[in-house]
């Protein structure tokens, strides 16, 4: 609905206590023993069907309303992180946890769990090692072993409402900082909780604003980066379409803490849900009050633009994503001047990712000291990841800093399909390197990460197994990156695309251990070259990878052999005479006709037609197929 | 005045000055491509690095950009900085061959050949930019930018078709440091004679 002049007259807030007010109301008229189903609209869920699921189950209650003494609401909301399960159902208050609902199954839930109390078996989660079924959120070990600060409200809030978001406590934080802080404080409270900038390098959050504070007076800005490009990552986009109050709420806290009345978000048109629920998160706040002039009758006045980025992978660079803010060419501008002295149209300005944004919503509510205590001494709170690859439970997960990588992706992600242990873990994005299974128990933090050749990055984290080729891996990585250099500086745009050659001839099994040596050198000129931080860490794919996987690339190139059985050049398929059941399924799949054989007898591969696209491998339920 | 060091000899230089003005007021060489005095420092062909030195630490800035300040540390020549000119150089030598200019300063640090591919025996332009910042800032005309991103990266008047913009005054052509412009004039300019009937009226 649509809120009128008047109307939003009528919904200003005008001071800290008729905030307070008003959300005590929205709290007494809820009550929480009252059955909610709660459908999860996040964009996994969404892409396997969710919205249909949320109709059928609207539906099957209509059906069934006579009977049910309270009509239980449906909640649509953001993402709830465990992706490889949806489209997910939750049932209030007892968080019964269902997955991979279809809207076929909405009568059955309606009849048999909110009706007569009891589970649909079929829909419960199973335990991947016992296969014991699992009944509620809190028992699986996905949720149970996480710590959820920044995604706290996601999956419980409905967040196209901002009612909704006051009830789970919105906007207390900047309340607090403009009603009873001095904008000192407030940057001392962010300094004091040891919060690091979640982007990827992780700076402290409260000393750059103090560097953009102490310019005193005159036009300043707070910006939101929210061009979340690593491949596989979707930490921020859940956040802003799950809980973009809290991003909105971290943004007005450092535009009073440094004296900014402007903020701009930054985010890549590819994330329509993230921007929409962002623009009625701006209007809410708006009509509440809380955007706009004199905030809460303190005399503060701020507001949030949002920019639509067009896919610049380097325009999550900070001084470029000034520029393209700015409708210049996104490009990055040597430093110094630093963004904080001049920054957004040469003015004093602060870029702060979407996560970092988050926590300090988190911060100010419930104190520096509350923060101080997560996480380890010099890296503290939470960190969400977004786990993918090969890895049993897909999704997104938060955690506390210095959890070992194993408890990640052994116990929350429930571990590697067909395999006790992963091959690799690249963390960081392409920026990022590759950490192998002896690195298992090193705590997830800024320092560590770094010292292990790799770094958190704003928290991709995909897994692989022993089918994953690291030469193969980090060329993809340089590939990218080549596609996405701005081209301003010679060492990148020059030099990147050098180096994926080089491991081009790697995989077709040329090249000498010499070339090895040159690559660390011309990785090393990059690094220390490049103008900004996309160039001076695109060697990072090649170096963590050769650090701890050397031996694959000698292989590569002593052997002509890729272990992985990935490389092209370097691998033959062949059918095992012995295992082949003569099904024809593989011959199906072969997009080349290349294999033949007589049905129920052996079949063969004919090597000249063979284009090792490993459809057959991929096809064959017996393991007959075998690459090497 | 500032006071720093260049090379282990003490400098002085004047607060707003960069380490490429310092370093070329006392006499010290520093190679660039993409800087021009005519124009905003750009901080792109990264021929201009020098090594800052503090404690154990160390890091590589381009000179051309970064301020002079007191007490600084500054190398130009060290191993770290020179290879990075060695790669940056052996790396242009296959992306823009037929420039002599790029030839000869390739020499100077021993690169002869180089191991890379030649895609473009023909091609002389290092995508600098100068001309691009030289139509911007000192005629003002806009008439060229860059055009693509990364390695489809090319300088051109806008669609890539002569524009009325250019005023055909060769300032991108001047500025150029390996003559790559002077082929890609025709292709930019389009009739003087519009941009004549609006000087006038202004």
């Amino acid at each position: 609905m649509q809120a009128t002049a008047k109307d939003t007259a009528e919904l200003r807030l005008g001071s800290l206590e008729e905030l307070e007010k008003l959300r005590g109301e929205l709290r007494a008229a809820e009550d929480p023993n009252h059955t909610r189903i709660i459908v999860c609209h996040g964009t996994g869920c969404i892409a396997n069907g969710s919205a249909g699921v949320t109709e059928a189950l609207k539906a099957a209650l209509a059906a069934a309303g006579e009977d049910i003494a309270v009509m239980p609401g449906i909640k649509t909301t953001g993402c709830h992180g465990f992706c490889s399960r949806g489209p997910l159902v939750i049932i209030k208050p007892k968080n019964i946890f269902y997955q991979q609902v279809k809207p076929g199954d909405a009568e059955e839930i309606v009849q048999k769990t909110i009706k007569a109390g009891e589970m649909v078996e079929s829909l419960l989660y199973e335990h991947p090692q016992t296969g014991e079924k699992i009944e509620t959120t809190e028992d699986i070990p996905f949720y149970a072993g996480q710590q959820r600060v920044v995604l706290a409200n996601i999956g419980q809030i409905d967040p196209t409402k901002i009612d909704d978001a006051l009830r789970a406590g919105a906007y207390a934080g900047a309340a607090k900082a403009l009603t009873n802080m001095e904008p000192k404080q407030v940057i001392e409270a962010v300094i004091n909780s040891g919060l690091r900038g979640r982007g990827g390098a992780g700076f402290p959050t409260g000393i750059k604003w103090n560097l953009a504070a102490k310019h005193e007076g005159g036009q300043k800005y707070v910006l939101c980066n929210a061009d979340e490009g690593d491949p596989g990552a979707f930490m921020d986009r859940s956040v802003m379409e799950g809980d973009p109050h809290a991003v909105v709420e971290g943004m007005i806290i450092g535009g009073y803490a440094i004296g900014a009345d402007t903020g701009y978000v930054y985010v890549r048109a590819e994330y329509p849900l993230a921007i929409k629920h962002l623009e009625k998160a701006l209007r809410d706040a708006r009509a509440y009050g809380l955007l706009g002039e004199n905030i809460l009758g303190s005399g503060f006045n701020f507001d949030i633009r949002i920019n639509r980025g067009a896919g610049a992978f380097v325009c999550g660079e900070e001084t470029a994503l000034m520029r393209s803010v700015e409708g210049k060419v996104g490009e990055p501008v040597p430093r110094p001047p630093y963004p904080s002295d001049k920054g957004l149209f040469g003015k004093p300005s602060v870029l702060n990712n979407v996560e970092t944004w988050a926590n300090v919503s988190r911060i100010l509510d419930k104190g520096a000291d509350w923060f101080a205590g997560l996480g380890t001494e010099k890296s503290k709170g939470t960190k969400v990841f977004a786990l993918v690859g090969k890895v049993n439970n897909v999704g997104l997960v938060e955690v506390p800093m210095g959890i070992k990588l194993r408890e990640i992706v052994m116990e929350i992600g429930g571990g590697v399909p067909g395999s006790d242990h992963f091959k690799a873990v690249q963390t960081g994005g392409p920026s990022g390197g590759c950490l192998p299974w002896q690195d298992a128990d090193l705590p997830v933090d800024f320092d560590s990460l770094i010292a292990a050749g790799s770094m958190m990055g704003s928290g991709g984290m995909i897994v692989m197994d022993d089918r994953d080729c690291m030469v193969d891996v980090a060329k993809y990585f340089l590939g990218f990156l080549e596609e996405e250099s701005c081209g301003k500086c010679f060492p990148c745009r020059l030099g990147v695309p050098r180096l994926r050659e080089t491991l081009n001839r790697f995989s077709k099994g040329q090249g000498t251990v010499e070339d090895i040596d040159d690559l660390y050198s011309l990785a090393e000129a990059i690094k220390a070259g490049s103008l900004c931080a996309l160039g001076g860490t695109a060697p990072n794919a090649v170096l963590s990878t050769l650090r701890y996987f050397r031996d694959e690339y000698e292989t590569h190139i002593l052997e002509h052999r890729c272990p992985a059985g990935v490389c092209k050049d370097l691998i033959t398929y062949s059918i095992d005479p012995e295992v082949c059941t003569g099904c024809r399924a593989c011959a199906r799949a072969c997009p080349q006709n290349a294999i033949t054989g007589e049905k129920k007898k052996p079949h063969t591969i004919d090597e000249s037609l063979c284009i090792r696209c490993g459809m057959c491998f991929e096809s064959c339920k017996f393991g007959a197929v075998q690459v090497q | 005045m500032l006071s720093l060091t260049i090379d282990g000899n003490k400098v002085e230089a004047e607060a707003g000055w960069s380490l490429l003005d310092t370093a070329r007021q006392n006499g010290i060489e520093i190679p660039t491509l993409c800087y021009h005095e005519a124009v905003e420092p750009f901080g792109a062909c990264r021929l201009c690095v020098v090594e800052l030195r503090q404690g154990n630490n160390s890091r590589l800035v381009a000179s051309c950009v970064y301020p002079a300040e007191q007490g600084l540390d500054v190398y130009t020549a060290s191993e770290k900085v020179n290879n990075v000119r060695r790669w940056i150089l052996e790396m242009l030598l296959s992306e823009c061959p037929a420039s002599s200019e790029i030839r000869e300063m390739a020499a100077q640090y021993g690169v002869q050949t180089t191991r890379f591919e030649i895609s473009d025996p023909e091609q002389e332009c290092i995508l600098c930019g100068l001309c691009v910042r030289a139509c911007a800032q000192v005629v003002g005309a806009n008439a060229i930018s860059t055009v693509g991103r990364g390695a489809q990266k090319e300088i051109g008047s806008p669609y890539l078709t002569p524009g009325d913009d250019c005023v055909a005054c060769g300032t991108c052509v001047t500025v150029c440091p390996t003559g790559a412009m002077s082929a890609r004039f025709e292709r930019v300019r389009g009739v003087p004679s519009v941009v004549m009937a609006r000087s006038v009226k202004r």
